[in-house]
């Protein structure tokens, strides 16, 4: 027993500090939502979150829907459980895929992700960088519409626009729509079809070596089941008269949104809220920040070049051969004429000495001479 | 009668008729009678891929008339809008029917569908001018083919919101040509409060762009006509699920969509409105979409292209159509029917 409390030193604690130190901080997540209307976001986000984010939501009228373009809503609620709290900022695309003609109504969607990109760097690069608000995208959950043959060419437009920006989660809304073999054709198909267009989508992490079978059998399942098909419902039904789950009431049967074999919700809000969204953040800073950052600072340095290095390569270089890019040009002038007067004064100092040595050595052989 | 082991009937005189027989119905009768054979029907059914147009068909005609790509092995949305057309003809009871079905596959799949409706509207055109073509011959057949579209049955996608700009802009066009009969596609996705609210939603954005759909409200001839014709505008647009492949459910054999909480009979009203759709396309009102197409819709199309080719005569009798055709008029070479006219106005004919 004496031996071992010897050797303790103590950083065993470590990780509760770090618990506890985040746990006060409290955590920021943002989620973007996209996809065409009718395809059940809303109802999914308030499912996720057990919150009625959507309260005071106005439907446009089909008479505004004909003008209406693409917008981008922010809705901000603070959630706690267990003593976490989770400041979650919901990002909405209402009027995708609306009208009549959607050429290009992605670019609002890619600028608003490269503006909070942008807002970031400049907060990086400041002077007070306290408190900085992250308002990055971490990550988009797309909706693909289980009534069609799989990706459509706004879907792909829209993907190949995004993924090299910010974390993409697909999903297959109103999945109560679809039989069984109807939902795993459609799956596999938008599978190969994101390979095909060399869409990259968020890669879930592997489990650790050492995590038991059963773990790694479920992780292995829930993967496989990616595009996701879910179902949402804020209401709850007695199922057949027995208990009260969450679900749609149909004449046919209940749909049970929390039943791993009638829909992947379970899945989803696992993957994203329980295990993968401190991931999800991580790889929005370490990746897809970062890319966007090499990207700015490189086309800074060599205006219309554009090359595609790799990424860590060029930010490692730019930290060398690039030592201030963002101060403005009156102040670095300023470092500089501050620097030369130093320099020349130091000059003069160094002439002084040099002058006062000569005077006492010439001192020095006057004196033998004497 | 079992409703689902016999073919839909036109209607026939023996059976029971909804409405008090009206002179078209004598009309029927003698059709059915001196004829009983073809009967055409042209449906159009618009709609994004994967709205169940394909299955439906089959349903309604209880008949592979289609072969329904399972979902997910299709070939890739085609980029330019082909239609395709296939003819088949069934037969019940002495009754031929010659049914073809019109499909535009990869409609509204686009990322830019600006005038995505005109391939659709050019080839309805195309269908009238066919048979006016045929009908001002100086020697004409007896029988004229008829391959004009008496219905378009237009799919609307369950977003359970209301129309989408794309929906609203072809309605309006499509209306004015063709007999348009809108339904709620995979209507499985929907509760019952949900489709009620969505149904309330789209009669109401169909009322404000003044869309008119079949039965048209300013074609029922008398009172029995509107107490039908309005019950039925009521429910538009059904609700509807189809299916091809038939489960067992309580010991009987029933088409429809199986599913982990439960089966989705498609003849079974209280699931969707699959039946009504049928009832009021075959069962009832075949005659009466027919008849309208050809009163009315081609007539104003008939009206259209003369005033065009500038061979009515001007006078008290002049025709002033204050509204123009929606979508380019496919616009076959007019100088041909000039000639053909011009020939019979040199035969001393008149029209």
């Amino acid at each position: 027993m004496g031996g071992i409390d010897k050797e303790y030193v103590g950083f065993a604690a470590l990780p509760n500090q770090l618990h506890r130190k985040s746990v006060k901080k409290g955590f920021d997540f943002t989620l973007m939502v996209a996809g065409e209307s009718g395809l059940g976001k809303s109802t999914l986000i308030n499912s996720l979150f057990l919150t009625n984010l959507y309260e005071d939501r106005q439907l446009p009228e089909a008479s505004a829907r004909l003008t209406q373009t693409l917008t981008i809503e922010r809705r901000g609620v603070e959630i706690e459980e267990g003593g976490i709290k989770v400041k979650l900022t919901l990002v909405d695309t209402p009027g995708f895929g609306d009208s009549v003609d959607c050429s290009d109504c992605w670019l609002p969607v890619v600028r608003f992700i490269e503006e909070q990109f942008e807002q970031y760097l400049r907060d990086e690069s400041g002077l007070n960088r306290k408190n900085i608000q992250d308002s990055r995208v971490h990550c988009c959950l797309y909706f693909i519409s289980p009534f069609g043959r799989g990706l459509r060419p706004l879907d792909v437009a829209f993907l190949r626009a995004v993924h090299e920006k910010v974390n993409i989660i697909p999903v297959i809304g109103k999945a109560d729509a679809l039989m069984p073999k109807e939902t795993q054709a459609l799956k596999q198909k938008i599978r190969e079809q994101l390979k095909e267009e060399e869409i990259n989508i968020y890669q879930f992490p592997d489990c650790d070596s050492d995590e038991d079978e059963d773990f790694k059998r479920q992780d292995a399942e829930m993967k496989e089941s990616i595009p996701f098909a879910v179902v949402g419902s804020c209401e709850v039904v007695r199922d057949g008269g027995t208990r009260p789950v969450r679900g749609r009431r149909y004449s046919w049967g209940t749909v049970e949104v929390e039943n791993p074999h009638h829909c992947d919700f379970l899945n989803l809000r696992r993957m994203l809220v329980q295990t993968h969204l401190q991931d999800l953040k991580e790889v929005t800073h370490d990746l897809l920040y970062e890319g966007y950052r090499a990207r700015c600072l490189q086309s800074l340095a060599r205006p219309g070049a554009r090359d595609r290095a790799s990424r860590s390569k060029l930010s490692r270089q730019s930290a060398t051969e690039i030592p201030l890019p963002m101060l403005p040009l009156a102040e670095t002038e300023k470092l500089i004429r501050e620097k030369d007067e130093e320099l020349r004064r130091m000059q003069e100092m160094l002439e002084k000495m040099q002058a006062q040595m000569q005077q006492s050595q010439t001192q020095g052989e006057q004196s033998e001479a004497l | 009668m079992d409703p689902m082991r016999r073919f839909p009937l036109p209607p026939c005189p023996s059976d029971p008729q909804p409405r008090t027989p009206t002179l078209r119905d004598a009309e029927a009768e003698k059709h059915c009678l001196k004829m009983s054979n073809t009967v055409v029907v042209l449906w159009l059914p618009p709609g994004q891929s994967g709205l169940g147009k394909s299955t439906m068909v089959n349903t309604l005609f209880k008949s592979k008339m289609w072969k329904s790509t399972v979902q997910g092995l299709g070939t890739p949305t085609p980029q330019t809008l082909k239609l395709q057309s296939v003819t088949h003809v069934i037969e019940e009871k002495g009754v031929k029917l010659k049914l073809t079905v019109t499909d535009t596959p990869g409609f509204g799949d686009q990322i830019n569908n600006d005038k995505c409706w005109d391939p659709i509207l050019g080839y309805i055109s195309e269908q009238y001018e066919r048979y006016l073509q045929e009908e001002i011959l100086i020697t004409r057949q007896r029988h004229i083919p008829d391959t004009r579209v008496h219905c378009c049955i237009y799919f609307v996608p369950p977003t359970g919101h209301c129309l989408r700009p794309l929906d609203i802009e072809f309605l309006q066009r499509l209306c004015r040509t063709v007999n348009v009969v809108p339904v709620i596609a995979r209507a499985d996705s929907l509760t019952i409060e949900e489709r009620e609210t969505f149904r309330r939603r789209i009669q109401h954005n169909l009322r404000t762009h003044c869309i008119e759909v079949y039965p048209q409200k300013c074609f029922d001839e008398d009172i029995n006509d509107r107490i039908l014709n309005s019950k039925i505008r009521d429910r538009i647009p059904f609700a509807v699920v189809g299916a091809d492949r038939e489960h067992l459910v309580n010991g009987r054999c029933v088409l429809g969509r199986k599913t982990k909480w439960g089966i989705i009979e498609v003849e079974n009203l209280a699931h969707c409105e699959f039946p009504l759709l049928r009832d009021l396309l075959i069962r009832s009102h075949l005659q009466d979409l027919k008849d309208i197409t050809h009163n009315v819709h081609y007539e104003n199309y008939r009206v259209c292209r003369l005033n065009e080719s500038h061979l009515l005569p001007r006078g008290p009798g002049w025709v002033n159509l204050a509204q123009t055709p929606a979508g380019p008029l496919a616009a076959p070479q007019p100088s041909k029917v000039h000639q053909q006219a011009q020939e019979d106005s040199e035969d001393g004919d008149e029209y």
